[in-house]
């Protein structure tokens, strides 16, 4: 991936564009780092004053109710100050490019974005054209990364199996199109997971996923056979039929995590979805409402992931720390 | 106007002359030498090649329509300062070259401008739409003996059959991007582990191929004399070189960057390696060199597409595909002898002779009275890719800060000087 311009010289978080481009010592800061404000959610009183006078503005290009409430409450309970700036109804469509809106936004001195943009890349693009003295935390492009929800997937499983190194994974469904997805591989293949296995029909699998660090199979009881987590991917609605797939039912038939198939799975395996889910698509309602699951962990848990981030890249733009 | 170019690596590949020594020039045309000629202006090419100017088979101008990204002016004198002193321009214009008013009015305008000759290449349907024939027939009469749909599809196979049918009729040659849209799909690179890795939607080998495939099985069948342009995959290339061995009158092209770069180029979401066709892997830029070194391949083309900075300033997929690539073209070319182990006057029939006998056009030697099209060039000089050095409007090049080595220092059109290095 060419420069690497996520860091800066001290090899600190500057910019938070994909988890590809880190090392295992950062993911794990991170982690580390989040642990610390957790506790700061359970408080009285939600705020400490890391960021109080620092700008932050959500720069949402696509719609997002989940990953932009979490931003913002994050931002909010480090004290910084928050502007959401939803693009769908502003200047894009009235034919300013990225870059206009984004010098218009650099201009009125905000000190971090965090950017969710339709095309692959963008977080990238924008954190080449901001200022030294400017981060980016990347919310989502395209098909490309999502590497907050990576990193808060990775917190909860921490928080259930303490070794990555002795797990086993299976990610299911559509790969294809998921940014979260390939996130979650370069993850756990970074923290020293063994064996990480994708399971899903060859349509909704890109071309040469094995080169992402993956066993593929098209057989869903094989692939769970012992696995001790399960992260099950939400399947877009414009996707269910099709030239895809023939049908929601046809889907559920072979890839719903069921009772019947978690058996196949490790004793004490655990359940994720990164939501929002589709019950009798993906996965069985009393799968998703069981012991197993730990999905609406993974959402307390997002705030705390992104507190993490947020203040490990405004401490670089501080020369001496925070 | 007499002019001797003197002392030069004189460089002929369509006479098959390789050898030192002086070229004469009376007004437009190459005479044969003379003991007694009286040169009003002497060029020195000692340490110089002299070789044909060079004919380069897919050059966008973007005018008419697109006068933002570069002119037939600013485009033409980039091509000279390339060494290139015929450039054939695809129909994807605005307006489309469907006309034999579009035709006389970019001709019109590069006569004025004076730095190059230009070939139009004819629509092969109407707007380009792929769907009714153009006025092929008229094109021809304007002069036109080559047509196109450029990069437009033409997703009904019947009608590419008829348009091959007519072409022929009028004795046309046909100019074609083969490549089955509903595989591509939108995508915006080759779709491999690169793509999946950036999350970019991919165009498979697969879409070119079947493209291929296709018009090779109605090439056949129709008898069209066809070249296919851009050539980009190692299995699409398999399929053209069975067809040449079959017999079938069938040429093609490759852009120079496809022989230099690969689909790793993209990572870190490179915009200026956008391209259509996408770069693809290693084994494909391989097989195409190789192609180029066994003949399968006769022409190196630039594929010149300049571009305003806003084309590529925006993330990956949503940038404007191609390269301002008319003035790498002759560097480019040297760097694959070299590299390659072709011999010079081999690398440069690519770039001359060949695509002139691919557009039946008289351009591309040093024969005694043929016009005086001449590029001179320092094969040893060093320079350095920069954007004030390229004299294109559209500084979008990949190879921006390669040293290339081979420097054109004088560019001749119909014996006239049109470009001298500093």
């Amino acid at each position: 991936m060419g420069k690497n311009i996520q860091l800066d010289s001290h090899g600190r978080l500057r910019h938070f564009l994909s988890i590809e481009g880190l090392n295992r010592t950062l993911l794990t800061e991170i982690l580390d780092t989040a642990e610390n404000f957790v506790s700061v959610g359970n408080r009285a009183a939600k705020k400490v004053p890391l960021l109080r006078g620092k700008t932050i503005a959500n720069l949402f290009f696509e719609p997002s109710t989940r990953t932009r409430t979490t931003f913002d409450l994050a931002e909010k309970r480090l004290s910084a100050d928050v502007l959401n700036i939803n693009i769908n109804t502003s200047a894009t469509t009235k034919g300013e490019t990225l870059l206009d809106t984004l010098q218009n936004l650099t201009a009125m001195q905000i000190d971090l974005f965090v950017v969710r943009h339709s095309a692959s890349g963008a977080a990238h693009f924008i954190a080449q054209h901001v200022p030294d003295s400017v981060s980016v935390i990347n919310a989502g492009d395209g098909r490309h990364a999502h590497p907050t929800q990576a990193m808060l997937d990775m917190f909860t499983i921490r928080k259930h199996k303490e070794d990555f190194t002795r797990l086993r994974f299976a990610i299911v469904g559509d790969v294809l199109h998921s940014r979260v997805a390939r996130s979650q591989i370069h993850a756990l293949n970074m923290l020293g997971c063994p064996e990480v296995r994708v399971i899903g029909p060859h349509t909704l699998s890109p071309s040469h996923v094995e080169d992402l660090g993956v066993h593929f199979t098209t057989n869903m009881e094989a692939g769970l056979d012992g696995v001790d987590v399960i992260i099950m991917l939400r399947l877009q609605n414009e996707r269910m039929s099709g030239a895809l797939l023939p049908s929601k039912g046809e889907y559920f038939h072979y890839y719903g995590l069921t009772e019947q198939r978690l058996k196949r799975a490790a004793a004490d395996a655990i359940v994720m979805h990164p939501g929002p889910m589709n019950r009798g698509v993906e996965i069985e309602s009393a799968v998703a409402d069981s012991g197993h699951s730990v999905i609406l962990q993974q959402v307390t848990n997002g705030i705390a992931v992104r507190m993490a981030v947020l203040s490990m890249a405004m401490q670089q733009s501080n020369p001496e720390g925070a | 106007m007499k002019i001797l170019i003197k002392n030069g690596r004189i460089i002929d590949p369509a006479n098959q002359i390789d050898t030192v020594g002086n070229l004469q020039i009376v007004d437009e045309t190459i005479q044969p030498l003379s003991e007694d000629f009286q040169p009003d202006q002497v060029i020195d090419a000692s340490n110089r090649v002299v070789c044909p100017g060079l004919v380069d088979l897919r050059t966008r101008l973007r005018e008419p329509g697109e006068k933002h990204k570069g002119t037939i002016r600013s485009e033409t004198h980039a091509a000279a300062a390339g060494g290139v002193t015929t450039v054939a321009i695809p129909p994807d214009t605005i307006p489309v070259i469907d006309s034999s008013a579009v035709v006389e009015l970019i001709r019109h305008k590069a006569e004025v401008a004076g730095f190059a000759e230009v070939i139009p290449l004819g629509a092969l349907t109407k707007g380009l739409e792929g769907e009714e024939l153009s006025n092929m027939g008229g094109l021809k009469q304007t002069g036109c003996n080559t047509v196109s749909n450029a990069r437009k599809p033409i997703r009904n196979s019947l009608v590419m059959r008829r348009a091959m049918e007519y072409a022929t009729t009028h004795d046309l040659t046909l100019f074609l991007h083969a490549e089955d849209p509903w595989l591509s799909n939108g995508g915006c690179a080759h779709e491999g582990s690169i793509s999946t890795r950036l999350g970019l939607p991919g165009i498979p080998d697969a879409a070119e191929s079947a493209g291929v495939a296709r018009d090779l099985i109605l090439i056949r069948e129709t008898g069209v004399r066809a070249h296919f342009c851009g050539v980009s995959s190692r299995n699409a290339l398999q399929m053209i070189t069975q067809a040449q061995q079959d017999g079938v009158t069938v040429t093609a092209d490759v852009a120079a960057h496809h022989l230099y770069l690969s689909e790793m180029d993209i990572s870190g979401f490179n915009s200026l390696c956008h391209v259509q066709p996408p770069l693809r892997t290693e084994r494909d830029r391989d097989g195409l060199v190789e192609g180029v070194r066994n003949g399968t391949i006769q022409a190196i083309c630039s594929d010149h597409q300049p571009h305003d900075e806003d084309a590529k300033a925006a993330p990956f997929e949503e940038t404007e595909p191609g390269i301002s690539a008319v003035e790498t073209l002759l560097p480019l070319t040297l760097r694959l002898a070299k590299d390659h182990d072709i011999s010079l006057s081999e690398a440069l029939a690519t770039v001359t002779h060949h695509p002139a006998e691919i557009l039946r056009i008289d351009a591309g030697t040093l024969s005694s009275g043929s016009l005086a099209n001449i590029t001179i060039f320092d094969p040893e000089a060093w320079w350095r890719v920069t954007p004030q050095q390229l004299q294109s409007a559209g500084k979008n090049s990949p190879f921006l800060n390669w040293e290339l080595q081979g420097k054109v220092t004088h560019t001749l059109l119909n014996g006239q000087l049109v470009y001298e290095a500093r």
